[in-house]
């Protein structure tokens, strides 16, 4: 459908980028190698200042979508089948955000932490968490996610040429 | 003998144990990723696993509650540098499966 191309494009906006670095208190990232790195980030709790960050992108947009390159150009196989589902959902490119974790180490460790799910992509829909790429191609399947989105009235509706044709009400 | 494959057996050893499964199907999809920009330098052949699990474990549990089951059965081998680093999962009851093999009997 003509439609769904345009929004699928439209979908294809760039990912959101969330600046967490300055904020948060990390491990010295001078001196230790990877390995340090990694083991520092995993046991670190997630500080208020990165909660609060999350917070506010999981509340950026009814759908949030938290993935490893950017809508246009995924980095990950997860993380395109996900964006490919949610264009073929139709969501509204309006109520929808995605945040690139390659862009950020803090939110990449963080969100893991924050939602209690150590892979990515992650999706979330008004603020509740949905799941990964399994959940999200098995909902898509089912028919479970359509009816998400549509209780949620997050796809996009008819455009409004259709409307027109349809009697073109005004209010 | 060191195992070939001691990531494959740590999963199977530690979801036996723990979910006692009907049905355990591991699948090292490893050699399908090996060329990801996020696998340079990773020498690791098991990195990325696809595991079909039927369990009553998971009975009256949505799926992310299974997955974060799972997640949580296997968490050292997901927060080890060069451990798992992708997991794909399809987690069902007995029940589940049983409806699952009917519908797709019917498909044929």
């Amino acid at each position: 459908m003509f439609s769904r191309t345009i929004l699928s494009r439209q979908l294809r906006q760039p990912a959101t980028t969330l600046l967490l670095r300055s904020t948060t208190t990390t491990a010295p990232a001078s001196s230790s190698g990877s390995f340090l790195l990694s083991l520092a980030a995993q046991r670190r709790l997630l500080s208020d200042a990165t909660r609060k960050a999350i917070d506010k992108a999981v509340s950026s947009a009814p759908v949030v979508l938290f993935m490893k390159g950017t809508p246009e150009t995924p980095q990950c196989g997860f993380s395109r089948a996900s964006i490919q589902v949610l264009g073929l959902q139709g969501v509204d490119p309006n109520k929808f955000a995605a945040f690139n974790v390659l862009e950020d180490d803090e939110l990449r460790q963080g969100i893991k932490e924050y939602s209690d799910w150590p892979t990515i992509p992650q999706l979330y829909v008004d603020k509740e968490f949905i799941g990964g790429c399994d959940i999200i191609v098995s909902m898509h399947q089912s028919g479970e996610l359509a009816k998400l989105l549509e209780e949620k009235k997050v796809l996009a509706t008819e455009s409004e040429a259709e409307t027109e044709a349809q009697g073109g009400k005004k209010e | 003998m060191t195992s070939q494959t001691p990531i494959e057996d740590s999963i199977r050893e530690k979801l036996t144990t723990a979910l006692q499964p009907t049905t355990l199907e591991i699948y090292n999809d490893s050699h399908l990723h090996a060329h990801h920009q996020a696998m340079q330098g990773v020498t690791s052949k098991e990195t990325h696993f696809r595991l079909v699990i039927t369990s009553e474990a998971f009975q009256s549990k949505m799926q992310p509650a299974r997955h974060r089951l799972v997640y949580s059965l296997l968490k050292d081998e997901l927060a080890r540098e060069g451990g798992i680093h992708a997991l794909q999962l399809r987690t069902m009851t007995p029940q589940e499966e049983e409806q699952r093999r009917a519908q797709e009997a019917g498909a044929e």
